[in-house]
């Protein structure tokens, strides 16, 4: 049973710091930038917050936060784990919040020096003894210690069983960083790429190639919840929640779920996907554009097949039809993704999702955006949300 | 490193032993008086013997001697060491080791034997071989192996004046950083253990003990792996396990290429594996061409220390054979 928060909460503002290879400051620095240029961008005042969600994995107390900004009394905060999982989840907690009144404008934030400070491809180690210690300890002695290498073992066995070949992992990796090259804020900007240049690069864990993974960044992203009473007042138009979502499936690891019958899917998106659909009451015929979560190329394909894009297997001939460009079925990551904008943990996405059904995108598609979906990192116990323009 | 890949690289490197490093050759110069003189001065020898011409024609042997310690100095190659020299198969040895992770040097210990004496204008020949390779070794500066040279000295005439046997210890350096490097050779000294903590040190023991348990309620007798405190099925927390036969079927793999984490042997293949006995494993597929490893491969696994800390699980092609 999923409880219906459908148009209860409205996203008001959204901001982002400069993404770079070595921010050169803290992380709280980027945190309070990010969210400061959030609170711009909405009309507000740092005081108007009074709920915080993040991840599990920022280094950003929400209380450090609220001090440096000048934010006051909070009487909301909460944390998502499971790394990129948790980027819809943080919209989910806000959205929570603010329907039930546990808060009136909660702001999702993000920061991390993910290049210049830690960086996930330097693999997972530990001596700690806690369950999730424990649970790398099953991967740590055979080398299988990287994010590149867990979904490796995903996309080896999906692309065995579907038939789907490299040819649909480029075409992603590729439509994904032309729109990179047309923004100004994306690490792309400006570059050509080609296959042959995607055919040449190292191979990272195979299949996987340099192309197919994102870009490790510092830099920070937020976005501001409010009620649709309140949103009604300020500066945007609002982008309202029609339905958000978080699931861990049966038998789930944490990019690890290889004990499953079958372990080359991702069953929590498809069961996400159904709550959205229900709580919105929309279809996937409804959703105009999306910003599917892209830490690596082929969990795009997977995703668009738990939201019933197109059938499973079949996402390979989806793309390759020219379903994520600009003109096509479902313009995806018109930011450049993470594959090419930058890897802020997916809440970069739902800061493109929120401009893309405000008709501000860098790539913004022909057609009316009406509804836009977002989707949090899949492995993991994970999410999506489609936003809506507010009535 | 596998065992297999160990007993490898020892025939590689105990090959070099009997091998010729340099065969007889005359030192460039003669023994001289000039040599003698600025190397006693450095070394502060005030023997007269050495340096006293008129003390020594009076002495018993009618004429000064060079230092006996001298005898390797005479065939030194002098200037041309920095300019690059031909390998030789010490070179070639040392690089071998170099390759496998043995780049720490240590000169331990150097033994001279004095049979004959030589004089000014008397020649020095030199000949060195590869003499021994020692088993491999735990020392304080990490894993390692001794080998010594055996360097033989003969005078213009042929007549033996000295030997000198030359011991040093190639080893894995202990201390490595700790961040990942883009070195495609880089090799350090063990991998990232499991923590062991209640719920799996049992299992991880019985792996340092050679054997693969998966995990089985007592109650249902469902097997589950990796190991938890409940029965996800029936909630009984009484549990025992059985051993694995470790016959496996490969449902997934992926070699890892980037980046090259210190402590772990490149190529290096990752898979997920269904054992016979039905539950599945993550574990190494070795003994094959990364390239062979194949979805529905069938494999055989063996617990093997894979470095000085490291007893896990690897899996073979079941059709080499191998036995657990």
């Amino acid at each position: 049973m999923v409880a219906n928060v459908k148009d209860k909460a409205v996203i008001v503002g959204i901001g982002n710091t400069k993404f770079s290879k070595e921010s050169g400051v803290s992380e709280l620095s980027l945190a309070v930038q990010a969210v400061k240029a959030a609170i711009d961008d909405a009309g507000l005042k740092p005081s108007d917050i009074d709920g915080m969600a993040t991840f599990t994995m920022d280094t950003n107390d929400e209380i450090e936060v609220a001090r440096a900004l000048g934010v006051g009394e909070l009487t909301f905060y909460g944390r998502s784990h499971y790394g990129g999982g948790a980027a819809t989840s943080c919209l989910h907690q806000a959205t929570m919040a603010v329907a039930t009144g546990m808060a009136e404008t909660v702001v999702v934030y993000r920061a991390l020096n993910g290049r210049s400070g830690h960086r996930f491809s330097g693999g997972v180690a530990g001596d700690i003894t806690t369950a999730d210690a424990i649970h790398w300890g099953w991967y740590m002695p055979y080398g299988l210690l990287t994010p590149a290498s867990w979904v490796a073992m995903f996309t080896e066995r999906w692309m065995h069983n579907t038939g789907v070949t490299k040819d649909a992992l480029f075409e992603v990796a590729h439509s994904t960083r032309v729109y990179g090259a047309n923004n100004p804020a994306a690490f792309f900007y400006g570059r050509s790429f080609d296959r042959a240049e995607y055919d040449a690069a190292r191979t990272i864990a195979s299949p996987l190639q340099l192309f197919d993974c994102c870009q490790e960044s510092d830099g920070g992203s937020a976005v501001i919840v409010t009620t649709p009473e309140r949103a009604r007042d300020l500066k945007q138009p609002g982008v309202s929640v029609r339905g958000v979502a978080q699931c861990a499936a049966d038998n789930q690891e944490q990019m690890t779920s290889f004990y499953r019958e079958e372990f080359a899917g991702i069953p929590e998106m498809e069961r996400a996907a159904e709550n959205v659909y229900a709580m919105s009451g929309l279809t996937v015929d409804d959703i105009d554009a999306a910003v599917i979560y892209d830490a690596f190329s082929p969990i795009v394909l997977w995703q668009l097949e738990a939201w019933g894009f197109c059938g499973n297997g079949e996402s390979g001939d989806f793309v390759l039809d020219g379903a994520l460009r600009t003109d096509g079925r479902l313009p995806t990551n018109t930011h450049g993704g993470q594959l090419s904008e930058a890897y802020i943990h997916g809440v970069n996405g739902i800061v493109e999702a929120t401009r893309l059904v405000r008709g501000t995108s860098v790539n913004q598609p022909a057609k009316d955006v009406n509804h836009a979906l977002v989707t949090s990192g899949v492995g993991i116990p994970t999410g999506g949300a489609i936003l809506g323009k507010m009535n | 490193m596998t065992a297999n890949e160990l007993n490898a690289f020892e025939d590689e490197i105990n090959a070099f032993v009997g091998r010729e490093v340099c065969p007889p050759t005359p030192a460039k110069d003669d023994v001289n008086t000039a040599m003698i003189r600025q190397w006693t001065e450095i070394i502060g020898d005030t023997n007269p013997a050495y340096t006293n011409e008129a003390w020594a024609a009076k002495s018993t042997r009618g004429k000064s001697i060079a230092p006996p310690a001298m005898m390797y100095v005479w065939g030194q190659e002098g200037f041309a060491v920095t300019t690059g020299r031909p390998a030789d198969a010490q070179a070639d040895l040392v690089s071998l080791f170099n390759k496998h992770g043995y780049t720490g040097v240590l000169g331990t210990n150097v033994k001279q034997e004095y049979f004959k004496e030589v004089s000014p204008n008397d020649n020095v020949v030199m000949e060195m071989v590869i003499d021994n390779i020692s088993e491999r070794k735990t020392t304080g500066r990490g894993p390692g192996y001794f080998f010594e040279t055996l360097s033989t000295f003969t005078n213009q005439h042929g007549e033996k004046i000295g030997t000198q046997r030359f011991k040093v210890l190639k080893f894995i350096p202990q201390e490595q950083p700790a961040a990942p490097a883009a070195e495609d050779t880089l090799q350090v000294p063990t991998r990232i253990a499991s923590p062991r903590g209640h719920d799996n040190k049992w299992w991880w023991d019985a792996c340092d003990a050679g054997k693969v348990l998966i995990q089985r309620c007592k109650s249902c007798q469902t097997l589950r792996h990796p190991p938890r405190p409940m029965c996800g099925e029936c909630q009984s927390m009484e549990w025992d396990s059985i051993e694995s036969t470790l016959d496996g079927e490969v449902l997934s793999h992926t070699e890892l290429h980037h980046p090259k984490i210190p402590g772990y042997q490149y190529p290096l293949v990752c898979a997920v594996i269904r054992l016979g006995e039905g539950t599945n494993i993550v574990s190494n597929v070795v003994g094959c061409d990364p390239s062979a490893v194949h979805i529905g491969m069938q494999v055989k696994g063996k617990v093997e220390q894979v470095d000085e800390k490291t007893m896990l699980p690897q899996f073979y092609p079941a059709s080499s054979g191998i036995r657990s």
